[in-house]
């Protein structure tokens, strides 16, 4: 297995030339948003400067080369997350697009009221509240599975939590405590009891392996921007025959094979579910970021972070003994994401102290307002790492909590 | 760049530490009003106790970070005391205070607070903010002014309800 190296990696990250507050900068914040290497960057550039029009639509030679460029990007990502075939691959603006288009349509058009929908405590609220809405408008049910005191699903009474539920919607990797959640057991257990899986893959798909056939998912949605791509591109995959039974969700061009005035019929998939003329300089970005993962190997890329959050939590424990670090002890049960309160210092102002020294820090809810209730607290700050970082930006975490102490004499 | 000083003084961090008018009031009589920050989870709730047309007395619970809390405490003391209009008139002032910088801001969409009317007018400036002034710091750090202006969107929702009502 390929070994990272994250000092020749962050040489790929021109935003890293520049210091920040006279500072290096020590970007801790990639569970929110990723940096972008060079190559993604280009690849967006020579689109736009030599490729671009619009796809499935002009017969002359750009438009065909864009054409190619979109799909081959479509190609790219199915191939990255062990997808049978691209047609199983819808381009979305991001996750939060990706859970509603599923809950929109497939939601729609088969949950009734009282029907079961299964959540866990510790999602995001892209794959919550459109579940509340759909709860709201027709009154089905949802139950959540709990989580422990060390920040793991809760799975004492998962059979009976699965029990007549038509659907699964959990979070392979939690944002806020970086819990890598047991999703091939939960697929097979939802399976078991006749439900379907939707798995928010936002925290997973850019820092490990991703297999969805594996795991036995049904849906999966992933983020382009938290993977070292573009914003504003995403995608949803589902098994293929669920997205040509699923009724369209966004309406308009390209999704259409034929418009009269009394009716439409839909495009095949995934076609069907892109109206509008997509993010196709994104795609090219996107396919860009999963190639540079690829370069990498996802595998060396999760014990690189592995290893990066046992020195970080390590080096957090003996510097700061009255730091509270939620979530489990283990690096190998979590993802590159610390949750952390320390001492009285609100996590705001943890963030602003620790932004003069250069250090990026997420503060606040984390878009977890109910796990944050069930870790009873407002806020917590998090450092969340990818590929290129190092121990040294963990030491620079470490030192700039010291500044917090002189600022607030504690 | 603005360094720390500017937003962390002295008299801020002291509120911070010793917040004046901490805790609860019983309603009725007292009226009480939630305000929340969703941008970052911060809550407040105010306890005011009218008498006639004067805020008697004020209390506040909730929990967030030195700029927002150490608003809260400053606003109690600010207001208590005062009548409605000079309650109002503060507020005013203070989200004055709040939005100049604001305005001075290009597009910096992310700065913008709908409970600020950007045309108020700046008559207000003959009311004295005293220990407030020490806020206007914040206005250099954008992402914090929501911070600051919680507690005072809060109470200015809770004089709306007040005066919907007869005061008891």
């Amino acid at each position: 297995m390929a070994v990272i190296d994250p000092v020749a990696i962050k040489k790929d990250f021109p935003i890293f030339e520049r210091p920040v507050h006279g500072k290096r900068l020590v970007y801790l914040d990639s569970a929110s948003s990723s940096q972008k290497p060079r190559s993604v960057i280009e690849a967006m550039n020579c689109y736009y400067e030599t490729t671009h029009a619009n796809v499935h639509r002009g017969v002359y030679e750009i438009a065909e080369r864009a054409t190619r460029r979109y799909e081959a990007a479509r190609a790219s990502v199915a191939r990255f997350i062990g997808a049978a075939s691209p047609a199983e691959v819808v381009f979305t603006k991001n996750v939060t697009e990706a859970i509603n288009l599923v809950a929109y349509s497939w939601g729609r058009a088969n949950l009734r009221a009282g029907d079961v929908v299964v959540l866990t405590e510790m999602e995001h609220h892209a794959n919550l509240v459109p579940w509340l809405a759909l709860k709201a408008e027709r009154g089905i049910e949802l139950r959540y599975i709990p989580v422990t005191d060390d920040g793991l699903l809760d799975l004492g009474r998962l059979d009976e939590t699965l029990d007549g539920a038509k659907l699964l919607c959990v979070a392979s990797v939690s944002n806020v405590l970086g819990t890598i959640n047991p999703v091939t057991e939960l697929a097979a257990a939802a399976h078991a009891a006749g439900a379907l899986v939707l798995v928010d893959g936002a925290q997973q798909a850019p820092h490990m392996p991703t297999d969805v056939s594996a795991t036995g998912c049904d849906f999966f949605g992933l983020t382009g921007h938290k993977m070292l791509g573009p914003t504003g591109i995403g995608a949803l995959w589902a098994r293929r025959e669920l997205l040509e039974a699923m009724p369209p969700f966004l309406c308009g061009g390209e999704m259409i094979r034929d418009v009269r005035l009394d009716g439409f019929s839909t495009n095949d998939v995934p076609w069907k579910f892109e109206a509008g003329t997509p993010p196709i300089a994104e795609a090219v970005g996107l396919d860009a970021a999963v190639a540079y993962l690829h370069g990498l190997g996802m595998e060396a890329v999760r014990q690189h972070e592995r290893s990066l959050t046992a020195y970080a939590l390590a080096a957090l424990r003996e510097a700061h003994p009255d730091l509270v670090i939620h979530g489990h002890p283990s690096a190998d049960r979590r993802g590159g994401v610390i949750s952390f309160v320390y001492k009285d210092v609100h996590p705001h102002d943890l963030s602003q102290v620790l932004d003069q020294a250069g250090v990026c820090v997420r503060a606040g809810h984390h878009c977890a307002k109910p796990l944050m209730r069930r870790l009873g607290v407002g806020a917590t700050a998090r450092a969340s790492f990818s590929v290129y970082n190092d121990e040294s930006d963990v030491d620079a975490l470490v030192a700039a909590l010291a500044d917090a102490d002189q600022l607030f004499s504690l | 760049m603005p360094g720390l000083e500017d937003l962390y003084r002295e008299i801020i961090l002291d509120h911070y530490r010793n917040p004046r008018n901490r805790g609860e009031l019983p309603t009725p009589p007292a009226y009480a009003e939630t305000g929340f920050n969703p941008l970052c989870g911060d809550e407040i709730t105010l306890y005011v106790q009218m008498e006639g047309d004067r805020v008697a007395d004020i209390r506040l619970t909730g929990q967030g970070c030195s700029i927002s809390q150490s608003s809260a405490s400053m606003m109690s003391t600010a207001v208590k005391g005062k009548s409605l209009a000079e309650a109002r008139a503060t507020i005013r002032r203070f989200k004055s205070m709040m939005s100049i910088h604001e305005h001075r801001l290009d597009g910096d969409s992310g700065t913008s607070d709908a409970g600020f009317e950007p045309d108020e007018p700046a008559a207000e400036a003959e009311v004295s903010l005293g220990d407030l002034e020490a806020l206007q710091g914040v206005v250099k750090f954008p992402v914090r002014i929501k911070c600051a202006t919680l507690s005072w969107n809060t109470l200015a929702q809770a004089l709306d309800h007040l005066e919907g009502v007869p005061a008891s």
